[in-house]
C-alpha cells in the first residue's frame, strides 16, 4: 500500500491518501497535503502541536483535520513533517480526533516551500473503504 | 445524456436532461478552437449549477472556462430572491480575488533602462510568497473597520486618494458587512496578512501598452500607446480563504436543513433570506472588502517606489474589478426588472454604459474590464457594453483560463528556464520559488487574445487596448 498520490487535475491539487485503519489514512492524508506546500525533507522535528476535533461523521471529521493542518501552517508559522492521529467514536456516534502533529518553525531560507494551499475544498471530497481506507482530497491553491 | 448543442460560432448550449434534475439549460461561450479546450468535467459542472433553486435563464460558463470545484472558473449564474440560493461554491475560497491597474504619466522609454531595479524594489516593498506576513500589524478594531469599510479604511488610514474609491467595483466598500459572522480563526489568519500579494497566479505587474483597439475608450480610460501601467492581482488572502472554509461547513448542514438535493458537496447553499443565507452573505462581503483595501494598500506601496525612482510620477486608478464574488443585483428578466443574487466564480462584471453602478468617468462608454494575462503574455483592457445584461448578466471572462496540470507543468518546465525564456523577451521576473515560475508558465494557460476575442466578438465586452509586461513580482 502507497500512503498517498497525486492525481491530474488542470488547475488544482488532486490527491487520494490510504490507511489500513481511518487513522492511518488521515496521517497519510495530512502528509499529502503539507508534502504539496513544503519539500519534506527540508523539515526537522523539532516541537510538537496537539490537535483535538470532533465531528458529527469520519468525513466531516476529515475535513476539519486538514483545513486545520492549512490553519496552523498560517497562523503558527510552522512547518510540519509527522502526523499521528487517534480517533474515537462515542456512542451518539460523533467521532472524535486528537492527533500530535511534529514540525518546527517556520524558515525561509531553509524549507523548500512548493504551493500556496488557500483552502481545502468539499468537490469530490469523499472515503471510501474497500481493502482499505481511502480519502480523496481537491486542494485550491 | 444529451449532446452539446451548437447555437452559434461563439455560445454552445448543455441541454437540460445533460445531467438530471437541471432546472435551466448551460451556456458555454467558446469559439470551436476554446471548445476543444473545455474538459469534459468542466460542463459537468456547468451542468451541476443549473441544478440549483432559483436559478435564471441559464448556467453560465466565460470563455476561459476550466474545471473548477462547485461552479467551473468561469461560471456565472443569477438567483431570483424569492425561491434562489446564495452558494460559496460559486464564489470561491478567494472571496474577490480581483485586479487593479494604475496608469502612469511615463513613457516605457524612460523605465525600461530602470527596470530591473524597480522590480527588486516592488519585491521588497510588497511582501509576497508561501507563509509571508505583511509589514502593517493591523489591530482587531482596524480589521473590522477593514471589513466594514475595505478601501475606504484604506484611503482613511492614508493609503491612496479619496479619487481612487469611485474607480473600484462598489467603490472599494461593498454594503452589508457583517464582522459577527467572521471567526476567530478567519481573522487570526487574516490580521497578518494585510497588505500581502500572496503566492500562486498572483502577482504585480509593471506593464507597456502595446496596442490600442478603440482610441476614444482608451482616452476615456486615461491610456495611450506605449504608456506604462502597473496591475496587480491578489484577493482576501486567509481571511476570505477561512470564511469560505468556515462557512462551507454552515451550508452543508443547510442544505440537510433545507432538503436541497445537490449534485457536489462544494455547491453546498441556503436559501435567499435564510440566516444562513444571511451570515455567509455577511461574511463574504468583509472578506471582499478586505480584498479592495488589500490591493489598496499594495497599490499605495507601488506609487511610493514609484516615486523614489520617478519622483513626481502620477499613478492614477484606471479600475480594479472583482472576479470571485456574489451580489445583489437588478437584472430585465422576462421583460421585468428583477433583483438577483448574481455569482461569478472567475468572472468579471462587465456593465455598459446604461448601469448606474458605473463610474461618472466612464459612464458615457462604460466600465472597464480588466482581463489579466499569464506570466509574460498580454493582458486586455476591455470595456463593458449593455449587450453582456441580455447575454450573461453583464459579465465576461476574468483571464486565460489553465489548460495544463501544476504536475505537468513542473514535468516540463523549471523555473530556470521559465525565467531565462522570458528574460529572452525582454521581461525580468522576480519570485520567491522556482517551482511556482514552473507552475506558472505561459505555456500553461490558454492563449490570452483567443479568450479576449470571444468576448469582443459576442459584444459583451469590447477590446480597448493590449498590455505587455516588462517586470513580473509574483509570490
Amino acid at each position: 500500500m502507497i500512503p498517498f498520490e497525486y492525481l491530474e487535475h488542470t488547475a488544482d491539487i488532486k490527491f487520494r491518501a490510504y490507511g489500513k485503519t481511518p487513522e492511518e489514512m488521515l496521517s497519510n492524508a495530512a502528509a499529502a497535503l503539507f508534502q504539496s506546500m513544503v519539500e519534506p525533507t527540508t523539515i526537522a522535528v523539532k516541537e510538537t502541536w496537539k490537535v483535538e476535533l470532533e465531528a458529527s461523521d469520519l468525513e466531516e471529521l476529515a475535513y476539519q483535520w486538514l483545513s486545520e493542518i492549512v490553519f496552523l501552517f498560517e497562523t503558527e508559522s510552522t512547518v510540519f513533517a509527522t502526523f499521528s492521529v487517534k480517533l474515537q467514536q462515542d456512542r451518539n456516534e460523533s467521532w472524535k480526533l486528537q492527533a500530535e502533529i511534529g514540525g518546527e518553525r517556520m524558515d525561509l531560507l531553509r524549507h523548500a516551500f512548493e504551493n500556496e494551499v488557500k483552502a481545502v475544498t468539499r468537490h469530490k471530497f469523499g472515503i471510501k473503504k474497500n481493502d482499505v481506507w481511502c480519502i480523496q482530497v481537491i486542494l485550491d491553491v | 445524456m444529451a449532446d452539446i448543442i451548437k447555437i452559434n460560432d461563439n455560445i454552445y448550449e448543455v441541454p437540460i436532461g445533460y445531467r438530471p434534475g437541471m432546472r435551466v439549460p448551460g451556456r458555454i461561450f467558446v469559439s470551436a478552437a476554446l471548445r476543444e479546450m473545455v474538459e469534459p468535467g468542466t460542463i459537468d459542472q456547468v451542468a451541476n449549477v443549473a441544478t440549483l433553486p432559483g436559478i435564471v435563464n441559464y448556467s453560465m460558463a466565460m470563455p476561459d472556462a476550466h474545471l473548477g470545484y462547485g461552479f467551473p472558473i468561469g461560471g456565472v449564474a443569477a438567483f431570483r430572491e424569492e425561491e434562489g440560493i446564495i452558494s460559496p461554491g460559486g464564489v470561491g475560497f478567494d472571496i474577490n480575488c480581483g485586479v487593479r491597474l494604475l496608469r502612469s504619466d511615463l513613457q516605457a522609454t524612460s523605465v525600461q533602462p530602470l527596470i530591473n531595479t524597480l522590480i527588486d524594489a516592488l519585491f521588497e516593498a510588497i511582501p509576497s510568497g508561501l507563509g509571508t506576513t505583511g509589514q502593517l500589524h493591523a489591530s482587531d478594531q482596524q480589521l473590522t473597520e477593514t471589513f466594514i469599510n475595505g478601501s475606504k479604511w484604506a484611503v482613511e488610514e492614508g493609503y491612496g486618494f479619496e479619487a481612487d474609491l469611485s474607480h473600484c467595483e462598489e467603490s472599494g466598500h461593498m454594503p452589508g458587512a457583517d464582522p459577527s459572522q467572521v471567526s476567530v480563526k478567519a481573522r487570526k489568519r487574516g490580521r497578518p496578512q494585510l497588505g500581502t500579494l500572496g503566492s500562486g497566479n498572483h502577482f504585480l505587474e509593471i506593464q507597456r501598452v502595446e496596442e490600442i483597439f478603440d482610441e476614444p475608450v482608451a482616452k476615456k480610460f486615461g491610456l495611450f500607446k506605449g504608456q506604462i501601467t502597473v496591475m496587480i492581482h491578489c484577493g482576501s488572502r486567509g481571511a476570505g480563504h477561512q470564511i469560505c472554509t468556515d462557512h462551507l461547513e454552515v451550508l452543508s448542514r443547510a442544505v440537510k436543513k433545507y432538503n436541497i438535493d445537490i449534485p457536489d458537496k462544494q455547491l453546498a447553499c441556503a436559501p435567499l433570506g435564510s440566516p444562513e443565507a444571511d451570515h455567509y452573505f455577511g461574511a463574504m462581503v468583509c472578506a471582499a472588502n478586505y480584498a479592495w483595501a488589500n490591493r489598496h494598500i499594495i497599490a499605495h506601496w507601488t506609487r511610493e517606489v514609484f516615486d523614489r525612482y520617478f519622483p513626481g510620477s502620477k499613478l492614477d486608478l484606471v479600475y480594479d474589478v472583482a472576479h470571485n464574488v456574489a451580489k445583489i443585483e437588478e437584472h430585465e428578466v422576462d421583460g421585468q426588472r428583477e433583483r438577483l443574487y448574481v455569482h461569478r466564480k472567475g468572472a468579471t462584471r462587465a456593465f455598459g454604459p446604461s448601469r448606474s453602478e458605473v463610474p461618472d468617468a466612464y459612464r458615457a462608454v462604460g466600465q472597464p474590464v480588466l482581463i489579466p494575462g499569464s506570466m509574460g503574455t498580454s493582458s486586455y483592457v476591455l470595456c463593458g457594453s449593455d449587450r453582456a445584461q441580455e447575454l450573461t448578466f453583464g459579465s465576461a471572462c476574468h483571464g486565460a483560463g489553465r489548460v495544463m496540470s501544476r504536475s505537468q507543468a513542473l514535468k516540463l518546465f523549471t523555473g530556470k528556464n521559465v525565467k531565462a525564456a522570458l528574460n529572452r523577451d525582454g521581461i525580468v521576473v522576480k519570485s520567491t520559488s522556482p517551482g511556482m515560475l514552473a507552475e506558472e508558465a505561459p505555456q500553461v494557460y490558454k492563449p490570452s487574445g483567443d479568450v479576449v476575442d470571444v468576448v469582443h466578438n459576442l459584444g459583451i465586452a469590447t477590446k480597448v487596448a493590449r498590455l505587455v509586461p516588462l517586470g513580473v513580482s509574483k509570490g
